[in-house]
């Protein structure tokens, strides 16, 4: 079986889906399609995984192979975008009351079928985005991923907060695709080619690289910038965030984030051996640790939180991104993506997304505010959690190297900062007094899920040594 | 089976999420942990060999091993945690709590010491720092929910001051562990001397000048978290302001790490690296003894007096620590360290468990609306004294026999055919810190329990069985170390 058959397979399975949704499930019951999705999706795991594989290459001289390569890194990426796509999938289940509330005036579901096809369509070009080894085929699986969360970031259609965020998103999406394009073009021009491996085999014969390629290279960085989230294209990250969905906020902060990187890692692999791109990436890398960490300090939003906290964990990942250590990349992005999801299933159950609402949920539920306060530890990168393994890798890679010292002391406030504002919320769930007898709506299985994220944290928190095995490639 | 003592508390800190007898549960848990640490201790006599067991590689590179083992020093500490701890465990918990508070108090207790149990126990440096962290959320929350005063901002100080604190020390940490390419703490010194040796010239210079470096951040970092002057503004209110079961474990275990990580950590792996900063951590540490000292004599209220008192008494134990820096060769200098480190342990513990217990019965900590105390309750004021006592240094208490090998290992070194030497004059200055504690100490005696009784005091009953217990229990390893100090010295001999 051709790796890329099973890419072509999400895609019916997803047409299949819209289909189903549009003649066979009536009114009422459309948040069954979440199951018939998370369904859909671990055939594709399982296909991914086992049948396919990362041995399996394409034969030579196919005509998909100057667009598609896979490997174990491109496995990888794929499954951290799978089971992203299966988590959105059951938390977008669980949030089909707001859903419905937002798409009608009846508080009915029948505008709501796509919000739960959509994910499958991302989930493809994020899938491809892992593969992709040309810049054609990048731009085109990017455009997919792209195009897919201009409408589900807007999807509450009566939600004004939505729609603002669907067309700051869908403007400044816009910008980054054009300079995306332009930045390609620049390199077309200067290597004369679109694939990446003849780029690289060009550029390694080189000691310098032309002006022309540096441009298309900073145009690159740039447009990579908005999908990691990364100064200088951060900004539209809090309010989107903020506006979007919590199910779409999740998909953007981690699967999104984690296909841009896959993406920075297929262009820059050849080029990061000159100082000059290092550098920049460092730089950037610093940059974001700053907006991120003191922008952070004063939100009174938690999805504003956790997006300017998204902010800074891309400037840590960045920093691996810029040494090279493509393994720490990946090994970040996973333990982000645990406590990610377990931080926004847990604000998926709770009334409103403001830090205030969070008041009182040691008394309301122990369990929520102590996996809580777990996640929030292991975000603000406490020992014994998972989260710490990735900062403290990110310091001895700094070690490793040339030490910079302005970027390790920029880390290291990034670090206290965090802190302040993880701790900000540990102090709402315990210090304050509920407002109101608000519900806390989480059924057995959200609960069930939330548990095993959070257990995983701790439990890789103690062996980080099995994470990084299955994040080896 | 060295894990134990640190599994125990975790275990039963964790069945706070259930509706258990929590009280019963906990107090169970740290009389285990006492006896356990009494049995390790005893056998550790019978046979002082460093004991390892439960390796368990946690990480490829850098080579980071999940394992505990015992060490002499690491005996006394964890005989000071678990009978602190065990102590702490009967604080009375406040009547006004729900049920979910009175679990989330006891599995705070229980998480502070599990982390100091860890912390002591781990020999491998990366998890000797992760345990010890363990502390900072719970003490952040019980200041914030639970402390007096004003408690949120004194909940904030205090985090962001020991989470910046371990931050710095996390640097110096990583630092060592990547230059030693070890993180075994029993395997830093040979590392440490072995690259010292092998090196020569240019790179010689400037593996010296990196370890000056992390010896500063060792310094800075482990003295936050000892609250060595200019870095204690944190611990005089935080301890004032929690409840009493943290100021227990905090000023008398948590603050105690830092003196053993400099100890093991620092110290014992390259002592000519700490030289540069000899003169700068006596001038420091002469501000601990003389200038809080002094801000200690002008509190008013008993909670207060005691935060401030214990960061002094700080100066004290990084005296011995210099007087180790100036003289390597020192005999005594680490042993006195480590006594003091006990015996304040016991004695600010026992001093905190009192002024909780005053605090209830009399409802006030104000020195002026205090007095005559001791003709109502005598035993507490009995209690209080030797508490009082042992932290002037009275002989007979364990904190005499630590402050006089102090002075000791000040003048051990020294040359009497020369003139005074820094640790000389330093020693000298500091004797009259003694008068210092006295001054405070016997006047806030006299202010609480002398005197003439007023509306607080007159109708105060004297302690109740269960309050007397974990006081003779504390009281008697003061007089049992001050009487015998070779109890403990004998585990230091094989350091």
């Amino acid at each position: 079986m051709q790796p890329f058959y099973v890419e072509f397979l999400l895609v019916a399975f997803a047409i299949v889906m819209l289909l189903v949704e549009a003649f066979f499930i009536p009114p009422g019951k459309k948040s069954s399609l979440a199951l018939i999705g998370v369904i859909f999706l671990t055939i594709i795991f399982f296909l991914e995984n086992f049948v396919v594989s990362d041995t399996s290459s394409l034969a030579v001289g196919h005509w998909m192979e100057r667009f598609y390569a896979q490997s174990p890194r491109a496995l990888l990426f794929k499954n951290i975008a799978i089971v992203s796509s299966i988590f959105v999938l059951i938390m977008g289940w669980q949030f089909r009351g707001t859903l419905n509330k937002f798409t009608s005036t009846d508080n009915s579901d029948v505008h709501t079928g796509e919000f739960y096809c959509l994910p499958l369509f991302a989930c493809v070009g994020m899938m491809w985005m892992a593969s992709a080894v040309d810049f054609v085929s990048i731009f085109v699986s990017l455009e997919l991923v792209t195009i897919c969360f201009y409408v589900m970031v807007s999807y509450l259609r009566r939600n004004v907060g939505s729609l603002e965020a669907g067309v700051k998103y869908l403007i400044l999406g816009a910008l980054s695709t054009g300079i995306l394009v332009y930045g390609i073009a620049w390199i077309y021009g200067a290597f004369g080619t679109t694939q990446i491996d003849q780029i690289s085999a060009i550029v390694a014969t080189q000691s310098e690289l032309s002006i022309p390629a540096l441009f298309g290279l900073s145009l690159c960085i740039i447009a990579i910038s908005f999908k990691v989230g990364a100064v200088p294209m951060q900004l539209w990250i809090p309010d989107v965030y903020q506006g979007a969905p919590t199910p779409v906020t999740a998909f953007l902060s981690v699967a999104s984030k984690a296909s841009g990187f896959a993406i920075a890692i297929t262009i820059f692999e050849p080029f990061l051996r000159f100082e000059k791109i290092q550098t920049v990436f460092l730089i950037i890398a610093g940059a974001t640790l700053i907006y991120g960490n003191f922008a952070a300090l004063a939100q009174h939003n938690f999805k504003r939180l956790l997006a300017y906290s998204s902010i800074a964990h891309a400037g840590f990942i960045l920093i691996a991104m810029g040494y090279g250590n493509f393994g720490l990349v990946a090994f970040y992005l996973v333990t982000y993506l645990l406590m990610t999801f377990a931080a926004f299933f847990i604000l998926n159950a709770i009334d409103g997304d403001e830090i205030e609402s969070l008041n009182g949920l040691s008394s309301k539920s122990p369990f929520l505010a102590l996996m809580l306060t777990i996640t929030m530890c292991s975000m603000a990168g406490l020992p014994l959690t998972v989260g710490f393994y990735g900062k403290f890798l990110v310091f001895k890679e700094i070690l490793n190297h040339s030490i910079s010292i302005p970027l390790l002391i920029i880390c290291f406030i990034s670090v206290a900062c965090g802190f302040y504002y993880y701790l900000k919320v540990i102090k709402a769930i315990y210090w304050k007094k509920p407002a109101e007898d608000s519900e806390v709506k989480a059924n057995i299985f959200t609960r069930a899920i939330i548990c095993l994220l959070v257990v995983s944290l701790i439990i890789f928190g103690f062996v980080p040594r099995a994470l990084q095995y299955l994040t080896q490639f | 089976m060295v894990v134990l003592p640190v599994i125990i508390p975790l275990l039963a800190a964790l069945l706070g999420l259930f509706n258990l007898p929590m009280r019963r549960i906990a107090k169970f848990a740290l009389l285990l942990n006492f006896a356990i640490s009494v049995c390790f201790a005893v056998i550790f006599i019978g046979c002082p060999l460093s004991v390892t067991d439960f390796s368990f590689k946690v990480l490829e590179n850098p080579d980071i091993h999940l394992q505990f083992g015992l060490t002499g020093i690491s005996c006394i500490m964890i005989l000071l945690t678990s009978s602190v701890s065990l102590a702490a465990i009967f604080c009375k918990i406040p009547e006004t709590l729900n049920p979910q508070q009175v679990r989330l108090w006891i599995s705070s207790i229980l998480l502070l010491s599990a982390g100091a149990m860890g912390a002591f126990l781990s020999t491998d440096l990366f998890f000797f720092y992760a345990f010890h962290e363990l502390a900072l959320i719970p003490t952040f929350l019980m200041i914030g929910m639970f402390g007096r005063g004003e408690r949120t901002r004194i909940a904030w100080q205090t985090t962001i001051f020991l989470a910046v604190g371990s931050i710095i020390l996390l640097a110096g940490v990583i630092g060592l562990g990547s230059i030693a390419g070890t993180y075994q703490i029993a395997d830093l010194p040979y590392a440490i001397q072995e690259k010292l040796s092998s090196f020569e010239g240019d790179k010689l210079e400037s593996l010296k000048c990196s370890l000056t470096w992390i010896s500063g951040l060792l310094l800075v970092g482990y003295g936050t978290l000892v609250s060595l002057f200019p870095f204690h503004t944190w611990a005089a209110p935080a301890y004032a302001s929690a409840p009493a079961p943290i100021a227990m474990l905090h000023a008398g275990v948590l603050k105690k790490f830092g003196l053993y990580g400099l100890i093991i950590t620092g110290l014992n792996v390259m002592p000519e690296q700490f030289k540069p900063f000899l003169t700068v951590l006596t001038v420091l540490l002469l501000c601990n003894i003389i200038w809080v000292g002094l801000i200690t004599i002008n509190q008013r209220r008993l909670d207060e007096m005691l935060g401030y008192s214990s960061v002094m008494h700080m100066g004290y134990i990084f005296l011995a620590l210099a007087a180790f820096i100036a003289f390597p060769e020192s005999k005594i200098a680490l042993s006195a360290a480590v006594l003091l480190m006990f015996g304040h342990g016991i004695s600010i513990a026992l001093s905190f468990y009192l002024t909780d217990i005053i605090e209830r019965k009399t409802g006030t900590l104000e020195f002026n609306q205090l007095g005559g105390l001791a003709k109502s309750a005598p035993k507490l004021a009995l209690l209080f004294g030797i508490a009082g006592m042992a932290s002037i240094g009275l002989p007979g208490l364990a904190n005499f026999a630590g402050e006089v090998m102090v002075f000791f290992a000040g003048f051990e070194g020294w040359d009497s055919t020369q003139s005074l030497g820094i640790i000389q004059w330093a020693t000298i200055i500091a004797l009259w810190g003694v008068v210092i504690s006295a001054v405070y100490l016997l006047r806030a005696f006299k202010q609480t329990f002398h005197g003439s009784m007023n509306i607080n005091t007159k109708n105060v009953l004297d302690l109740s069985l269960a309050e007397k217990l974990p006081a003779y229990f504390l009281s008697a390893i003061l007089i049992a170390v001050g009487v015998y100090p070779k109890l403990l010295l004998q585990f230091i001999n094989s350091l």
